[in-house]
């Protein structure tokens, strides 16, 4: 029998709330992260929004130490601080200067898409280029290698177990929580932090625009730009930030009466290897489809337990294909759909944090009983018109919320499913 | 420049990258950067590299690496600016 896994802390740096309080108001109330963006508009993007959070720097400065701080950029920064949320969130100080204790049960997945690349635009091309590689300094690579994050973690945090980074485009996030579940599940861990992080710069962005996938249509109404589902979506609005949620095997969390917010019910990742419509930027519609069976199957739950879901839903053209799949997978036709939304439409795509962000969307909903409104879809996609009774556009009280499924897909073909269920009294007992 | 304005300002430049605070209030020419103030050793080069902004000199590889203890630092700033 699978160990069974459930979330027992949550941290959050998203562009429109640091902190669960924060990050659960803006959800309710619709609000949204995205601002003009100076520097997209001086490099002369044709996309000139973004989402960056807003004071991550100041509470960096209260958390770490001074010669931590000069080795951590912002992907660092963001990771770091969902990293510490969680781990204090689950009930557990932050190791006290000289301790050397390690915790040989927790380890962490905190994955990134293109994290660290202002370190290189910034510090790294232009000093090399100049001739001046001896002037880096010794916090270069730290700050550059995809584990940078999880490595600074594990010291700030003294993990003892599996520390690593997964990557994975923009299922990164959804991946790095599925991870964490499968390796607690087989009993290799007890406690794992797991999520994404991505850094807030234009030159993880550039390319995107080059690509012409960023929305050029809203720049003068920067909180309308995020539109999923909408007739008028013109592309996606690059977002930044990292969440990290605090796994826990229930046997674990039990034992020491920790609060308990959801379960991981199962979940799956699959890739379409390019073929029957895939490539490296679309997904084969049949692997987003098995994906989603394969999630559901791994929860051990019918299709039509499901309450909402929470897509990948980007604002591109393929939207409207995303909703089909999900109508198909779950064999679910307009009249019987679940409600469907998109946390994008506030904080835009995070990339690599993507999927950890809006798994604590999903988790804060579970826990207060509400669905958070999709903005800027009045004017629904007129492909997916039969589905749009199941769009919410203003908040949703719904005290009987139970479960909810977590989508993630990224370039590469790849794609990630999770299904989350509220955690109540009367869960069956171990 | 004298040799008490030197090391004033090289333990101005280690502070930052020091985990032990203590020590560095009651640092002197004896106390050893590494040991005693606790700055993780790869970050010495970072340090050095600040020593070559502050003096506008330029440090060797080899005589970095001569450099263990807050005195060290000062008699090679002292010896660069001559």
């Amino acid at each position: 029998m699978k160990r069974r896994v459930v979330v027992t802390g949550m941290g959050i740096v998203a562009p429109n709330g640091i902190g669960l309080e924060a990050y659960d108001q803006a959800l309710r109330t619709g609000t949204s992260g995205l601002r003009h963006n100076e520097q997209m508009a001086e490099a002369k993007f044709a996309c000139t929004v973004a989402g960056v959070p807003q004071g991550s720097d100041e509470i960096a400065e209260q958390y770490f130490a001074e010669d931590e701080l000069m080795a951590m950029n912002s992907s660092h920064r963001f990771g770091c601080i969902a990293a510490a949320d969680a781990w204090t969130d689950a009930g557990y100080d932050r190791p006290a200067p000289g301790d050397d204790h390690v915790f040989w049960e927790a380890g962490a997945i905190i994955g990134t898409g293109i994290g660290g690349l202002d370190t290189v635009g910034e510090r790294l091309v232009p000093m090399v280029d100049a001739g001046r590689v001896r002037r880096l300094g010794s916090t270069l690579v730290e700050q550059v290698m995809a584990s940078g994050v999880s490595a600074r973690v594990s010291g700030q945090l003294a993990l003892g177990n599996k520390v690593t980074a997964n990557s994975s485009a923009c299922s990164t996030g959804s991946e790095a929580i599925l991870d964490g579940m499968e390796r607690i599940r087989a009993g290799l861990a007890e406690r794992m932090l797991c999520g994404g992080t991505e850094g807030a710069s234009h030159y993880i962005w550039s390319g995107f625009d080059s690509m012409r996938v960023l929305c050029r249509t809203h720049n003068d109404e920067p909180e309308r730009a995020s539109r999923p589902m909408s007739a008028t979506a013109g592309g996606f609005i690059a977002g930044s930030g990292s969440a990290v949620l605090h796994l826990e095997s229930l046997d674990h969390a039990v034992a020491r009466n920790a609060r308990i917010y959801a379960e991981i019910l199962g979940g799956a990742v699959n890739c379409g290897g390019h073929r029957q419509g895939g490539s490296m930027t679309a997904p084969n519609p049949v692997s987003v489809q098995r994906c989603i069976r394969q999630a559901v199957e791994d929860a051990g739950i019918d299709p039509l337990e499901i309450d909402v879901i929470n897509g990948h839903l980007t604002a591109t053209g393929a939207d409207p294909a995303e909703v089909r799949a999900w109508s198909k997978a779950l064999d679910r036709d307009p009249d019987n759909f679940p409600i469907i939304h998109s946390t994008k439409s506030m904080i835009g795509h995070g990339l690599g944090a993507a999927g950890a962000l809006e798994a604590v969307a999903c988790l804060l909903m579970l826990q207060g009983g509400y669905v958070h409104p999709s903005v800027n879809c009045e004017d629904v996609h007129p492909e997916i018109e039969p589905f749009g009774g199941s769009i919410p556009h203003e908040l949703r009280e719904m005290p009987e919320l139970r479960t909810i499924v977590k989508s993630g897909f990224g370039f590469g073909d790849v794609n990630a499913c999770l299904v989350f269920r509220r955690w109540s009294d009367s869960a069956p007992s171990v | 420049m004298t040799r008490e304005e030197i090391l004033a300002k090289v333990v101005e430049i280690v502070r930052p990258f020091a985990k032990n605070k203590d020590a560095l209030e009651t640092a002197g020419p004896e106390t050893n950067i590494l040991e005693d103030l606790k700055v993780n050793s790869a970050r010495l080069v970072d340090v050095i590299l600040e020593f070559e902004d502050e003096f506008d000199i330029e440090v060797e590889d080899e005589d970095a690496d001569s450099v263990n203890t807050i005195g060290d630092a000062v008699d090679l700033i002292e010896a660069k600016i001559g």
